[in-house]
């Protein structure tokens, strides 16, 4: 029988069931360990690119580039995801959580297949980096931990949608579900559709280094394995959107502009994106030209859209908002007054305006299939990336957790002023990451490589430009700002969970979720209660900077060889 | 009523869209088509479209070839591994093999002239990487690449790995010359 009992936290009104509130708990916690143990493998990379330090030697270098990739990238996004799920579900819909039993046999399942994974990895013989492209071939444990991992994932993706159908059936709701809670449902809709995807590509590779199955293709290997790795990151764009459009309604109460557009820009992402993955084999033999257009283009575009349709809506809600509750001046007084002392408002801002112009305009332009010849797999693809998993996703969940911290382990947030720097920190540490990964991949510098100055090669070399080396250093000094903060959060975190002062049933001093804007209060605003001027110019400035460096790169590609 | 809640409005589909949300739509599904259209119009203006022509190969044959190859153009050798250079002719076959750790053979082109290329791996997966140019191509085994490069200016290219293929993966490098 499932526990039905359940608290209402004082401060926010929302209602925590005892055992969503302890898998909330165990997911959030687990996530954070798994952050901290790949940012500091994050470190030691960073350390050895920059080519004056060149810290690690070859062997280790591939190893813990293997482990920081799947700890960030699988192990705390997807306990992160996990709770929001949860929270999105049981929380927002007040209802409790549909077989718990079974959300912590995920669990369990997510933390032995993620340690499982780094036992096996920090043995050395799985470096294998987190694609594993076959025939290049790890020990069984290593594909084992993952599917394990996988399928513990899936299971709370399940729970999830159970959740709903109690929430449904108990009536705990009225009308549709928040909208929240719908970006939540188009993150677990992909999500099991990029596990199954991983299943079909592991359990064969499984197989094969069994030595059950004969030969794995490499070519259908990466078609399938990217059809599981891009729909993964669209999990996390969809969670990270609605994490966005929670932190709107939490700090300013906002709204969105239409729930309509929202609504159906989250639509577009389970239509067009998981589909999309063939921007990863546009230099791939093997794959038809009008495919690969065909499916960045049709696909990609509208699924583009619909990010640029979130980028909009979500300043655009708290512009309205801001607007309604009197800061109406000039273009950007709303702006100016939002709370950029507050880590959950300031991270969550960084995290917008860095998805959107580092990570979605570099994204979008190295995806046209020509443009993709002058940067597959240098170092501009991790350059993008850490713009939008990076400073986009992680710290987006950061900013939120400063938020849930008190709500649901009620304790209040250690070392303020350090929390309040935090957010730029490691937001700004990781544009520089992001920056000069990519200015080193424009010169040509691949990514995961120990030594670009081929010292090892027997006289063999290739100059690359100083420039290079200069990217790699400043790359370097950014990574150590980015992990200064990366870690400043792991210690605030747990330090408040540890030291925090305990908040009890008593409500803290600070209004910790804003009041709904009203329909008065909107339509007070001059009579055009959704104006937003200042969100307009913002996203003009977006849409510029985007046209002029995708027709730039065009440009750059008319200078090298000819290619037919 | 905020995001965090059920929409106020029951009906919240008939609500009408504001129109800044209206016209940033319409721009954004313009800026679409119009990188949809950019592709394929560079099939007809751009110099720069990798073909896609793929032949099922083996390890065996593909290096076959390439020894074949080698034997029939070799012009010297050369460098710390004394590899053979081979100098095809202007618009003919050129053959790369990409294997643990290295790119073999030399390749010796000349300007403004057009080589079908046939790329291969013997072994793992790996990277193309043709530099300063910056040119890069993904190589997998058992399938043959053929597209044709045309060089636009003189001098020594390296052809590094650019995908991860073990612990020597740093040490693969090759190169192709580019002559008047
Ligand atoms: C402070 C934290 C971090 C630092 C300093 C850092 C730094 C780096 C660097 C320098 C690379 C190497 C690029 C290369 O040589 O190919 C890398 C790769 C990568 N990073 Fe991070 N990163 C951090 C956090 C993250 C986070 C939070 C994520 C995901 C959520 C992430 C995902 C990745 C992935 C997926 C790779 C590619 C691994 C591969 O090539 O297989 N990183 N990171
Ligand atoms: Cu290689
Ligand atoms: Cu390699």
């Amino acid at each position: 029988m499932a526990t039905t009992t359940f608290r209402t936290c004082p401060d926010t009104g929302l209602k925590f069931f005892n055992s969503t509130e302890n898998l909330l708990k165990a997911n959030a916690v687990a996530a954070v360990v798994f952050l901290l143990v790949g940012g500091l493998h994050g470190l030691l990379v960073g350390m050895t690119r920059w080519q004056a330090v060149h810290l690690l030697g070859a062997e280790d270098f591939y190893m813990v580039l293997t482990a920081h990739g799947l700890n960030v990238l699988i192990f705390w996004i997807i306990f992160f995801e996990i709770a929001v799920l949860y929270f999105a579900s049981s929380v927002l819909l007040g209802c409790r959580l549909a077989t718990p039993k079974w959300a912590w046999a995920g669990f369990a399942l997510m933390v032995i297949g993620a340690v499982m994974n780094n036992v096996v990895v920090l043995q050395g013989n799985a470096s294998v980096m987190m694609t594993s492209y076959a025939p290049m071939e790890a020990p069984p444990l290593f594909y084992l931990s993952l599917i394990l991992f996988a399928v513990g994932a899936l299971i709370g993706c399940f729970v999830f949608f159970g959740t709903l159908v109690v929430a449904k059936n108990d009536k705990t709701y009225e009308g549709s579900v928040p909208l929240v809670t719908f970006g939540a449902i188009t993150a677990a809709i992909i999500a099991v559709f990029t596990i199954v995807s991983g299943a079909i590509i592991l359990i064969p590779t499984l197989l094969w280094s069994l030595g059950l199955v004969g030969e794995i293709d490499a070519l259908a290997y990466r078609l399938i394995w990217w059809a599981f790795g891009h729909s993964s990151q669209q999990i996390n764009v969809s969670a990270h959107v609605a994490v966005w459009y929670a932190i709107a309604a939490i700090l300013f109460g906002a709204k969105p502009l239409s729930e309509k557009v929202s609504r159906t820009a989250f639509l577009m992402y389970i239509l067009f994106l998981q589909i999309a993955s063939a921007h990863h084999l546009l230099v791939d033999p093997g794959v038809s030209s009008n495919f690969k257009m065909f499916n960045t283009s049709y696909a990609m575009y509208l699924a583009v859209m619909a990010s640029m349709v979130h980028g909009l809506t979500v300043p655009g809600s708290i512009e309205a908002a801001q607007r309604a509750r009197g800061h109406s001046a000039g273009l950007f007084t709303w702006l100016r007054k939002a709370p950029w002392g507050n880590p959950t408002f300031s991270g969550m801002f960084i995290s917008l305006v860095g998805f959107g112009f580092l990570g979605g305009i570099t994204g979008v332009v190295m995806g046209a299939e020509q443009i993709n010849l002058l940067v597959h797999n240098t170092l501009y693809v991790p350059g993008h990336f850490h713009a939008t998993v990076v400073v986009g996703t992680t710290l987006a969940f950061m900013a939120l957790t400063y938020w849930l911290v008190p709500v649901l382990f009620r304790r209040e947030i250690v070392m303020k002023g350090l929390a309040k720097w935090q957010p730029y920190l490691f937001g700004l540490g990781m544009s520089g990451v992001s920056l000069f990964l990519m200015g080193a991949g424009t010169l040509g510098v691949p990514r995961r490589h120990w030594d670009i100055g081929f010292a090892a090669t027997g006289g063999i070399t290739h100059d690359f430009p100083a420039a290079a080396y200069t990217m790699l250093a400043l790359n370097g000094l950014s990574v150590i700002v980015a992990v200064i903060g990366g870690a400043a959060f792991c210690v605030i975190i747990v330090g408040s969970l540890l030291f925090g002062r305990k908040l009890g049933d008593q409500k803290m001093s600070e209004q910790w979720i804003a009041d709904p804007v009203t329909d008065e209060e909107y339509s007070a605003n001059g009579g055009s209660a959704f104006a937003i001027p200042g969100t307009v110019v913002l996203a003009m400035v977006f849409f510029v900077s985007f046209a002029l460096y995708y027709f730039i790169n065009w440009k750059y590609l008319a200078e090298t060889w000819g290619i037919s | 009523m905020s995001s965090l809640s059920p929409p106020a409005k029951k009906l919240w589909w008939k609500e009408p869209i504001h129109k800044s949300e209206l016209l940033w739509i319409s721009l954004v599904f313009v800026w679409g088509l119009v990188m949809t259209f950019m592709m394929p119009y560079w099939h007809v203006v751009g110099k720069q479209n990798l073909g896609t022509d793929t032949y099922k190969t083996t390890p065996k044959a593909f290096q076959a070839a390439t020894e074949a190859f080698v034997e029939k153009y070799e012009v010297r050798k050369e460098g710390p591994r004394n590899y053979p250079v081979v100098a095809p002719p202007a618009g003919g076959d050129v053959y790369l093999i990409a294997r643990l750790w290295d790119w073999w053979p030399i390749v010796e082109l000349k300007k403004g002239e057009t080589y079908r290329f046939h790329l291969s791996s013997l072994d793992w997966q790996h990277g193309f990487s043709l530099q300063p140019a910056n040119i890069n191509i993904q190589v997998v085994p058992n399938y043959e690449h053929v597209f044709n490069l045309t060089p636009n200016e003189t001098g020594e290219y390296s052809v590094i790995c650019n995908e991860y293929c073990g612990v020597g993966h740093h040490l693969m490098i090759g190169k192709i010359h580019v002559v008047d």
